[in-house]
């Protein structure tokens, strides 16, 4: 069964304890960092940094929040950066954990296209730029300690507040909707439920997903709920008819134009420039 | 035919031989640094100049070939016949350009070779990438059939003219194919795309504008072609051959209207934001323009007026392309980017290079039509078919 965390964002605190436990299971190097207004930095996941902690400040009529948002690959359903990729160097196992086969299986056909990062709707996969031979890196969901040791995440592990909880998708979702149906102050929309076609992340919230970073809408419409990959494949499930359709088309035009003695004598039409003659500058 | 291979170099032709030089070594840095040294992509910009100018923009200019394929060797017009090989010329030396600039642009170039034997077929990029890649291996055949003529390996020659239609067949369908696909290619990116330029129909687009953009790709070649080597340009061809243009223009310009209307996105175009700004100088200045100009005859029919107004219709598709990958995406994107010198260096290098392969190969090369039996061949559109078959 394919299994998830439910994030409860109300929950958090910002320790940050998530981001050092996957740099130490993950053997990730120390990224220096920079002081920012937000009080967030890095930031942004890349490379070197596969979960980060935002911290927004919340503003709600005369009240002010701090919300921490941990951010990381979303493991969507349908993953985006899988249909991108054209070296099957992304797989959704069955687990629920989206892996990058080339670091996590050895199986190295990465090209380095960088597609992914195009495809991808949270913007998560990241590229060693400073390599000369880059990977592409993002979290894991520490697929080894899912798979072979049957252990949570580092991250869930290090958790102290419960705001990160794991367990099956399904039930992990039923347990999301109890806690918004129990409590008014919640959001009433498990973010992660049907966006781009789900995801294995879910979060809740005790304030607007939009204000603490999850988009919710684009250029003023709601973000899609279908997959990526079904929208491009409703276009390029066309293309061996395009290809045979279109290919029939132009050969009966090619016989139905050509007339009998049509047979060119190239060699009389066309000719070398001269040089020597000619003005030769361009 | 001359006898031995010439090429007289010019201080223009040093300038470009100095250019390709720098390209080498900065490409050559590039594969040993990796990209982060030499370009400023980053993990919000992870596609820039290369993709989006060299390869997106280079295989649509390379549109000329296919477009003047269908019109003349499957549709058998025969006027056009003494463009045809032009196009064909122009149009593989972009693709290995394209190919070229894949290359650079791979992260893990040494493992190029991957994606021939690991096939992810629910890719965009998959179908690009083999299109692309057969399609340049037909036209480096189909320039066979050109090659032979110089260099006389007679059996080879046979071959290669047998499979001519097959290959001409080929050398249409797989390019409608991949100019789609390098639309599909931004389906993915639902929500990140301003919805300006973001459709399901995108593929219709890309193929669309890189089939109308042959026609005027085809009238920019030769006019050059024709100063540079002092010889008369085929204007009333190229006047001719935009009623195919003007007529693709406006079913492109309707659709992309009903298009956005369909999305409910119409309004956005006149928002005064700086993406509005941009699809309105695209649409009015590149699309609108170019239909009226080559609507009225008595600009059509002048040599500055077909120039200026395929001029336009060439900028225009760049342009569609620039804001589908930069304009468009800014906004989702955040962050900052900007060519790198190298990447500058690099991209100048490729488009010089290009530039010396045509000057090579028509100085070497049967591409141009004879003078006198170009006269001939405008006045009736019949004296080329009238030749004995040499093959027979």
């Amino acid at each position: 069964m394919s299994k998830g965390v439910l994030v409860d964002v109300s929950r958090c605190i910002g320790c940050r304890s998530c981001m050092v436990a996957c740099k130490t299971w993950n053997d990730l190097p120390a990224t220096k960092t920079e002081f920012t207004n937000n009080w967030d930095a890095p930031g942004k996941t890349d490379a070197y940094n596969w979960t980060v902690v935002n911290y927004h400040l919340i503003e709600q009529g005369d009240q002010v929040k701090w919300r921490f948002v941990k951010r990381q690959c979303m493991h969507c359903d349908e993953p985006a950066c899988e249909s991108a990729c054209f070296t099957h160097s992304f797989v959704k196992t069955k687990e629920g954990a989206v892996i990058y086969k080339p670091t996590e299986l050895n199986q190295d056909y990465c090209v380095g296209c960088r597609y992914c990062m195009i495809a991808c709707p949270f913007g998560v996969p990241s590229f060693q730029w400073d390599k000369a031979l880059p990977f592409v890196q993002k979290c894991r969901f520490c697929y080894d300690r899912m798979k072979e040791e049957g252990l949570k995440p580092a991250c869930v592990t290090a958790c102290p507040t419960g705001t990160l909880t794991y367990g099956e998708r399904d039930e992990l979702l039923k347990e999301a909707w109890k806690r918004i149906n129990s409590n008014p102050n919640y959001i009433k929309r498990v973010y992660g439920e049907k966006e781009y076609g789900g995801t294995s992340w879910l979060y809740i919230s005790d304030v607007p997903f939009d204000e603490i970073g999850l988009k919710t809408t684009a250029y003023g419409k709601d973000v899609s709920e279908k997959s990526i990959p079904s929208l491009t494949w409703s276009v390029l499930k066309w293309t061996p008819y395009i290809f045979v359709g279109w290919g029939a088309i132009l050969t009966a035009l090619n016989f139905y134009t050509k007339r009998r003695d049509e047979v060119h004598h190239h060699e009389e039409m066309y000719e070398a420039v001269n040089t020597i003659e000619g003005k030769q500058d361009e | 035919m001359q006898k031995t291979w010439s090429f007289k170099l010019t201080p223009f032709r040093y300038v470009l031989i100095g250019l390709a030089g720098i390209a080498v070594v900065t490409a050559l840095a590039r594969f040993v640094l990796g990209l982060g040294a030499v370009t400023n992509l980053s993990d919000e910009w992870p596609w820039g100049l290369w993709i989006g100018f060299d390869l997106l923009c280079g295989i649509a200019l390379a549109g000329g070939g296919f477009s003047t394929a269908l019109i003349v060797h499957v549709l058998h017009k025969e006027k056009y016949l003494p463009i045809a090989r032009a196009a064909l010329l122009t149009s593989l030396i972009g693709y290995i350009i394209a190919l070229v600039s894949l290359l650079l642009d791979i992260g893990r170039w040494t493992n190029c070779w991957r994606p021939f034997f690991y096939w992810g077929f629910h890719s965009v990029l998959f179908e690009v990438f083999w299109c692309i890649s057969l399609y340049t291996t037909v036209q480096v055949l189909e320039f066979g059939d050109i090659f032979f003529e110089r260099v006389k390996i007679g059996p080879l020659k046979n071959i290669l003219s047998k499979a001519m239609v097959p290959l001409t067949i080929l050398g249409i369908v797989l390019p409608t194919l991949h100019q789609s696909s390098l639309g599909s290619l931004y389906i993915v990116t639902v929500d990140r795309l301003n919805p300006l330029w973001w459709s399901m129909i995108i593929p219709f687009f890309f193929v669309w504008s890189a089939f109308f953009l042959g026609p005027a790709m085809v009238t920019i070649e030769g006019t050059l072609a024709a100063r540079a080597y002092n010889r008369k340009p085929e204007t009333p061809i190229f006047s001719s051959l935009t009623k195919v243009t003007m007529c693709m223009l406006i079913v492109y310009f309707i659709v992309r209207m009903i298009d956005l209307n369909y999305h409910g996105v119409y309004s956005m175009a006149f928002n005064g934001s700086f993406e509005s700004n941009m699809f309105l100088v695209e649409m009015i200045l590149f699309v609108l323009v170019p239909i009226f100009m080559y609507a009225i005859p008595a600009i059509r029919n002048t040599q500055w007026g077909v120039l200026t107004a395929s001029i336009l219709v060439v900028a225009g598709v760049v342009f569609n392309r620039m804001n589908v990958v930069f304009t468009g995406m800014a906004q989702s994107a955040g962050g900052h980017y900007f060519p790198s010198i190298w990447e500058w260096l690099i991209t100048l290098g490729m488009w010089s290079v290009l530039a010396l392969a045509y000057l090579f190969v028509v100085e070497n090369f049967p591409i141009l039509v004879k003078e006198d039996h170009e006269q001939e061949g405008l006045s009736s559109g019949k004296s080329v078919s009238t030749g004995r078959s040499v093959e027979a």
